[in-house]
């Protein structure tokens, strides 16, 4: 019998699935012409649940994939204001990867790329996980102490993370401008090959496949617009489509997460902004690898179809409004050129906006509240997509038993009140 | 794109200001408990509607505004000169209701303006 990391155990011979993906069933279908069923099912919206999971994001359908397969919870009702992925999930620059400062954060996401790495197996969904290597560009000697400092602190926790120079850099990615002449002139880069690119919408869709064929509702369209609470304990909520009772709630929405705790009466150390991403038109494959400049405030990464993909860093100052702005674009534009000369002919095809939970310390908040039985797994600001497995394994942990997890213990929302902060600005405020 | 009417420089495009954050009173630091004071340093509102907050105009006048804002739409309302700095012709008086004023507190120092600069 096969373990998935995940702890999953696939029966032989039976699929839970309402049908297999494989190379044969490919054949089968194309040979016969009939159509693929879907994916995954809707079903009809229950009186109650034993868990209910407002956002139907990367982190929520996660938490209820892992509720359903570690923890045999199968009761779960997912809510989406929107259509799944529709959030954060389907608007990020699909980077993954773990080189970060603390320790805490190193092992937090080393845990999710491992579970990245076997998702494809797992989910039986094709994820398009891509690790070609994640460079973070220095162009100044602070930011390449910090980057020596971030490499040997992911070397201790077992993170292939090393500090390059220039003719490396150049020969990892030629179209790069190494010289010394450049404004911004590249001194050395904190190079990571584990990392890289992922599809983002196939890992929502498979989570909601994989979760739906053990029984957990998805419904979107379905807005939330209260929380029952009394007697300090979550009683159920109040949706656009009816009532739900339910003696436990998640909170996974992302930029939302201070107007969903607000219902239940749980302050947010959190202040959302827009981060604006854009994307190219396709090109030939010229770019093997992420790269990212912190000082220059882009990252950068090309797509199997050939597309460029670039993201910021947020928009500074609080929003929740998600239009894009020209002056995000004259100043990537910038930055990119400064990085890529080459790259002037080249037309950007779109640009786009996602919410981001910022938190004060650009670590998320994860666990318990002082509500009983209302979680949170929120304050993702930036960095919250490359944490999607690992943040639902853990916090389907925590609500089966009751208890924090270890992974998890540094981020609760006490740290705020004991001044017990995770600063993860170093590694997480542009990068990705 | 926001056009923020500086209540001294007119209207100006966002860009040129520094977002402070939402006005907030801070308590009195020789009174308060660890946990509220921390609480005043990270806990926000942070709501999807009209909020009363303060802009810092680094690349004009060099002062604060205090701004009614809507963040669902960015929609600007009502603009004030921030409490506690000098008037310009023209230009309705500070929020006397300004929580800042109420308590006496001191101005706000130039140097803790861009604190909240995204990055």
């Amino acid at each position: 019998m096969h373990k998935g990391t995940n702890g999953y155990r696939h029966a032989p011979g039976r699929s839970v699935y309402p049908a297999k993906y494989s190379a044969a069933a490919l054949f089968r279908h194309g040979l016969a012409g009939e159509p693929w069923p879907a994916a995954w099912q809707s079903q009809p919206m229950k009186d109650s649940y034993d868990v209910v999971i407002v956002g139907g994001g990367v982190h929520g359908l996660a938490a209820a994939y892992y509720l359903a397969t570690n923890h045999g919870i199968t009761d779960v009702a997912v809510l989406d204001k929107g259509y799944i992925g529709s959030g954060g999930s389907g608007r990020n620059t699909a980077i993954l990867r773990s080189n970060y400062l603390t320790p805490e954060g190193v092992r937090f996401y080393d845990r999710s790329v491992k579970l990245y790495q076997r998702l494809a197996t797992d989910l039986d969904y094709n994820v398009m996980f891509s690790q070609r290597g994640h460079m973070t560009l220095a162009h100044s000697d602070a930011s390449l102490r910090t980057m020596r400092w971030r490499a040997e602190v992911n070397k201790v926790e077992g993170v292939n993370s090393e500090v390059i120079g220039p003719a490396e850099i150049k020969r990892l990615a030629p179209f790069l401008d190494v010289s010394p002449a450049a404004r911004y002139p590249i001194l050395g880069a904190l190079w990571h090959p584990p990392g890289g690119i992922i599809r983002h919408d196939a890992v929502v869709w498979g989570y909601a496949r994989g979760a739906a064929a053990r029984g957990v509702h998805i419904h979107q369209n379905t807005e939330v617009t209260g929380i029952e609470v009394t007697g300090g304990r979550v009683r159920g909520v109040r949706t656009s489509n009816g009532d739900i009772a339910t003696p436990v709630v998640l909170n996974a929405t992302a930029g939302w997460a201070t107007l969903i705790s607000d219902m239940a009466g749980v302050s947010m150390p959190v202040m959302t902004s827009p981060l604006q991403a854009a994307v190219t038109e396709p090109v030939k494959p010229f770019l093997s690898t992420v790269i990212v400049s912190g000082t220059l405030h882009v990252y950068i990464s090309q797509t199997d179809r050939g597309e460029l993909v670039f993201g910021a860093s947020v928009d500074p100052f609080t929003s929740y409004s998600m239009r894009g702005s020209l002056e995000f674009i004259e100043g990537l534009a910038g930055h990119v050129l400064e990085l890529m000369p080459a790259l002037t002919k080249v037309r950007l095809l779109r640009q786009w906006a996602g919410l981001c939970d910022m938190t004060p310390d650009f670590s998320p908040i994860m666990g318990k509240t002082p509500v009983d039985g209302f979680f949170v797994d929120v304050g993702w600001g930036t960095y919250g997509f490359k944490a999607g497995p690992v943040s639902g394994e853990a916090m389907a942990q925590c609500i089966a038993s009751g208890a924090t997890p270890e992974i998890i213990a540094a981020f609760g929302l006490e740290r705020f009140g004991e001044g017990a902060l995770v600063g993860e600005k170093g590694a997480a405020a542009v990068g990705h | 794109m926001i056009l923020l009417p500086c209540a001294w420089c007119g209207p100006r495009d966002a860009s040129e200001f520094a977002h402070v954050g939402e006005v907030s009173s801070r308590p009195d630091p020789g009174e308060v408990t660890p946990a509220q004071w921390r609480g005043y340093l990270y806990l926000r509102a942070n709501p999807c509607g009209w909020t009363t907050e303060t802009w810092y105009h680094r690349m004009g006048c060099r002062r604060f505004i205090t701004v009614e804002r809507h963040t669902g739409t960015n929609e600007i309302r009502a603009v004030r000169a921030a409490p506690m700095t000098p008037q310009a012709p023209g230009v309705p008086a500070p929020m006397t209701s300004h929580p800042a004023v109420s308590q006496g507190a001191p101005p706000a120092r130039p140097s803790e303006a861009p604190a909240r600069e995204a990055r």
